[in-house]
């Protein structure tokens, strides 16, 4: 084979998917979902087009490298001269695909709310207060067992202008890049228990209760740390291989 | 056994607190020779920018090689190509701005050969999912004429996939939904 052959040809190694699951269209929040309002003129209104999984779609980024400074990515606790007030909480779990395969070497990113439910953001208007010793946001990368773990704060709850008195359940954002394009995931945490959840368009955009559930963590007696902070386990699934990549039907 | 995805939640109004970084845009270090700029603006449906959207862009090398390889073909030969870049739109005008190289042609299905594009991933409070799409090239006509799965796009609608070439690179607005909505694509 030539040089010139080599730069024209992309053959995947065996254990590499050259495509994943295509999803059932109630896999994910419908896009036009009339509780949470802002979806009104964000969503569109033409169907899908039918796209072939390519190279393009079954690469993806890995930003580990770039995007992890050092441990304290990953303890929001200890990235400011003090401690942050609120309930001290380990937050971990592991990213699989849908066969069950843990995604190792995979960043995961988070962000949230403060205790008292108020972001460091410039657009949050909600008047509690901020917390000078929290920024909220995290990041690190799955181990050789898909595991991920984040020593953070357990965020409140906050009133939104979605209706007439909304509030969000709290939640922690998570952001995914799997292995390839098709995987990217953006999604949040829930709390087990949670009494906002019924009231939530968010969560409830989610039509399927059992799906509505993976998005929920459980209480890990197992990861609490004695004296220091209690656990939640919150495992993630993203798309898995699939089969006949360009032969389904559209 | 086989398990079910987690699903989507939308990104809300705060994400820049944990998403962007500062070379976030870059998917190739600024000053490298033939950098090329993409911008756009994203709207909604009543035709105003999205201030709080945030883009994401996935695409091969001018070689039609990819950072990542996972098993595909040779690494690039182009010093620091990361293939990706994360860009939130501006808060005052909802614009979106990324450096890259252009790519070239990859393999497509069935020993097609695909036009120079870049997988878009949009999302913003108030979708409740990403939405995805597809940068082509406004000066790659006979590419782009041959492209397996542009062709497979209604051909009213295909104009909306294809930036326009400007002074050092490219336009490519996004439309969420309404009069030239852009092609969104189910992966």
């Amino acid at each position: 084979m030539t040089t010139q052959e080599e730069r024209e040809i992309y053959d995947p190694v065996a254990e590499t998917p050259t495509s994943y699951v295509r999803e059932r269209p109630d896999a994910h929040p419908p896009v036009d979902y009339a509780p949470y309002k802002a979806t009104a003129l964000r969503h569109p209104k033409q169907p899908p087009v039918y796209l072939p999984q390519t190279i393009t779609e079954v690469t993806g980024p890995q930003l580990a490298g770039e995007r992890i400074a050092g441990e304290l990515d990953s303890d929001l606790t200890r990235q400011h001269d003090g401690t942050p007030i609120g309930e001290r909480i380990v937050v971990s779990g592991r990213v699989f695909d849908t066969e069950g395969k843990p995604l190792r070497s995979t960043l995961v990113e988070i962000w949230q709310a403060n205790a008292a439910g108020r972001y460091r953001h410039r657009s949050d208007r909600w008047p509690a207060e901020l917390d000078p010793n929290f920024s909220g946001a995290g990041r690190c990368v799955t181990d050789r067992d898909g595991r991920y773990s984040f020593t953070t704060i357990k965020p409140g709850p906050y009133p939104w202008g979605n209706h007439h008195n909304a509030w969000r359940p709290a939640h922690i954002h998570f952001s995914l890049l799997g292995r390839a394009f098709v995987q990217r995931l953006v999604t949040q945490m829930y709390f087990p228990g949670d009494p906002l959840f019924e009231y939530d368009p968010i969560f409830q955009s989610v039509r399927d209760p059992a799906a509505r559930e993976r998005l929920i963590s459980r209480f890990s007696i197992h990861d609490t740390v004695p004296n220091w902070a209690l656990a939640y386990e919150f495992d993630i699934y993203l798309r898995g291989p699939g089969q006949t990549p360009f032969e389904e039907e559209h | 056994m086989i398990f079910a995805t987690t699903p989507s939640q939308t990104i809300g109004p705060f994400f820049a607190i944990g998403l962007p970084w500062d070379r976030g845009p870059l998917a190739v270090p600024e000053h490298t020779a033939g950098a090329i700029r993409i911008n756009g603006t994203v709207y909604d449906g009543a035709g105003e920018p999205v201030p709080d959207a945030l883009i994401e862009t996935w695409q091969a090398d001018p070689d039609g090689r990819f950072a990542e390889l996972h098993g595909y073909g040779g690494p690039s030969s182009f010093e620091g190509f990361r293939g990706f870049a994360r860009c939130a739109a501006d808060v005052a005008d909802g614009s979106y701005e990324i450096v890259t190289l252009k790519p070239g042609p990859v393999a497509g299905p069935a020993g097609t050969i695909q036009a120079p594009h870049i997988d878009v991933s949009v999302f913003a409070r108030g979708m409740l999912n990403r939405c995805v799409t597809r940068i082509y090239f406004g000066d790659e006509p006979e590419a782009n004429a041959a492209d397996p799965l542009l062709v497979s796009v209604p051909a009213a609608r295909r104009e909306t996939l294809i930036s326009r070439p400007e002074v050092g690179g490219y336009r490519f607005d996004i439309r969420l939904q309404g009069q030239d909505e852009t092609v969104f694509f189910a992966l």
